[in-house]
């Protein structure tokens, strides 16, 4: 079984962006980038499908500039087996991502496809239902455990009121949910491997994929701030102040 | 004028609050609301669509292909039903974030996800990066593809009003995917989602026994109960709990955050509030700085004083 990790580089979790004065963005120079929280534990998954012998290979691919070969670094230092980068300046839309891996899937003969389920940029939560859409594989959308059964996969998915588990044929599309797994550090020997292994660069034209956008971002503005408000001094004030001041309750 | 496609989202009897707020969203755009009632045995749930005011007719696609709702079959049929619409708007709940994008890309068309205001039939705003910013777009496909921030916008009233029901044939088959099972938490309190007020607890409740003296507290307050991701991740409560970026967006009359830090993800799910209450030992931590009553105390002494008091 071939298995395709979609991985996004975006901001670190932890940065706190900013909102460029000119509102035609946030400001990212010089933040600090990592691979999207979902997508490591997309590869996470994918390596220990691997790991249990249920996988010969782990491709991740990333779309975006030539830095996200760092994100596709760190993949392969986790152990994936090869790295595949579509270069794209500026942000590409989902449904140009979804159509991208389409391609790749039908190029590299792929089995498995796992995304995770949002990036914490864009908060889109929309390429892997569009690529199995496009693809016409069923998806198991907001994974949280994927079991390989009989060549198909069980999934149980993160639902508002719980869990709900579904059986899909193979070849399909997952995306991860936070506790589906807990993504391994690299080891350095792995680190250091992981520099001898390939990434390919091969462009959306070439595969025949068009990334013009449908949308086009106005403006970009800050929230409305919250001002911290008083700190009381006692329950007693707390519920005082609930009853009869911001009446809530 | 347009020509507006709800789905709703139902358990086949009753038609859930999301997509009652849906709806208001659909008015804010302006034009002809149709719903969408797709379901196996969802008669009742089409009835009660047709109640919502505001909706001019209902189409009810009830045949055992939509049983459980799943997106393989549903995804084709709102495809094939939205080429006569120019907006198909669904509840960015875990439910529509699955089956919407899936309709998107077999019309062909972006999906403009969780938008929180229309600005014009084309052009909506939604949060990006955890809701620290908020983007103005633009749609120049032909059919806009919406999923809706439910907490933006009020539900739309029902009874008011009886739209036409009319029957669609259209069935799409499929084998790639069935339903196994599902487990569902059986709750007396609010849902999370719509509670006019929530009580929310973090790492600092230590373990998930500890969520006994929240419960408490919302049972005096008829609340609902959220979570941190740490206390999730920490494996104090169930996943379903989790306000956030990545769990649900909540913004009740009253939310107090008890034992929470206030990590961005987390302000994220929660600082639409109107009134926020934070209890936290640590007088440094984040939360403090939304919080509209701060209580710089130790939760297992003010949980059950606020019981009391209550």
């Amino acid at each position: 079984m071939k298995i395709l990790v979609a991985i996004k580089r975006v901001v670190d979790a932890n940065v706190k962006v900013r909102v460029k004065s000119d509102g035609t963005g946030v400001e990212l120079s010089n933040a600090k980038m990592a691979i999207n929280p979902f997508c490591e534990i997309a590869v996470e998954e994918a390596i220990r499908m691997k790991e249990a012998g249920a996988a010969d290979e782990v491709i991740a691919v990333s779309v975006g500039p030539q830095a996200c070969s760092e994100q596709l670094r760190t993949a392969l230092a986790l152990g994936a087996d090869r790295g595949i980068l579509v270069p794209a300046e500026g942000q590409v839309e989902p449904l140009a991502v979804a159509k991208i891996l389409q391609a790749l899937v039908v190029k590299e003969g792929i089995d498995l496809v796992i995304v995770g389920k949002q990036s914490i940029d864009t908060d889109n939560n929309q390429v892997g239902q569009m690529l199995a859409a496009l693809c016409n594989f069923p998806q198991g959308t907001f994974a949280c455990k994927a079991t390989l059964k009989d060549g198909k996969i069980e999934v149980t998915r993160e639902v508002d009121g719980g869990e709900q588990t579904v059986l899909l044929t193979l070849p399909a599309v997952l995306t991860t949910d936070l506790r589906l797994n807990e993504p391994r550090y690299a080891s350095l020997p792995n680190i250091m491997k992981a520099k001898k292994k390939p990434i390919d660069t091969i462009s959306a034209a070439d595969l025949g994929v068009d990334i013009a956008s449908r949308l086009t971002t106005l403006k970009v503005m800050p929230p409305v701030e919250r001002s911290a408000g008083i700190i009381v001094e006692s329950v007693a004030e707390l519920v005082k102040k609930l009853k009869t001041e911001a009446k809530v309750i | 004028m347009s020509q507006i496609l709800v789905i709703a989202e139902h358990d086949n009897r009753t038609i859930k609050a999301g997509t009652l707020s849906t709806v208001t969203a659909a008015k804010a755009i302006g034009g002809e609301i149709h719903v969408l009632v797709a379901g196996a045995g969802c008669r009742a749930a089409a009835d009660a669509a047709a109640g919502i005011a505001g909706v001019s007719r209902v189409l009810l696609a009830d045949a055992a292909a939509y049983a459980h709702q799943l997106p393989e079959s549903l995804a084709p049929l709102i495809a094939e039903l939205g080429k006569k619409y120019s907006h198909v708007l669904a509840a960015a709940t875990t439910s529509g974030k699955n089956f919407m994008p899936r309709a998107a890309a077999l019309l062909d068309v972006a999906q403009i996800s969780d938008i929180v205001e229309v600005v014009s039939p084309d052009t909506f705003v939604r949060p990006i990066y955890a809701g620290n910013a908020l983007a103005t777009v633009q749609s120049a496909d032909p059919i806009k593809l919406i999923t809706v921030r439910t907490t933006a916008y009020g539900e739309a009233a029902q009874g008011s009003s009886i739209a036409a029901i009319e029957n669609c044939d259209f069935v799409a088959a499929q084998n790639i995917a069935s339903f196994v099972s599902e487990q569902l938490s059986v709750s007396k309190r609010p849902e999370l989602t719509s509670a006019a007020i929530v009580i929310s607890g973090g790492r600092g409740m230590q373990n998930g026994e500890n969520f006994v003296l929240l419960e408490r507290v919302a049972d005096k307050l008829g609340a609902a109960i959220g979570a941190s991701r740490a206390a999730v991740d920490a494996g104090f409560v169930p996943n379903d709990m989790q306000v956030g970026q990545t769990g649900k967006i909540v913004a009740p009359d009253l939310y107090i955050a008890v034992g929470i830090s206030g990590a961005i993800q987390h302000l994220a799910g929660m600082k639409d509030s109107k009134v926020i209450v934070a209890i936290n030992k640590d007088a440094e931590a984040p939360i403090f700085q939304v919080a509209d009553y701060g209580l710089v105390a130790d939760l297992f002494k003010a949980l059950p004083e606020l019981e009391a008091a209550l």
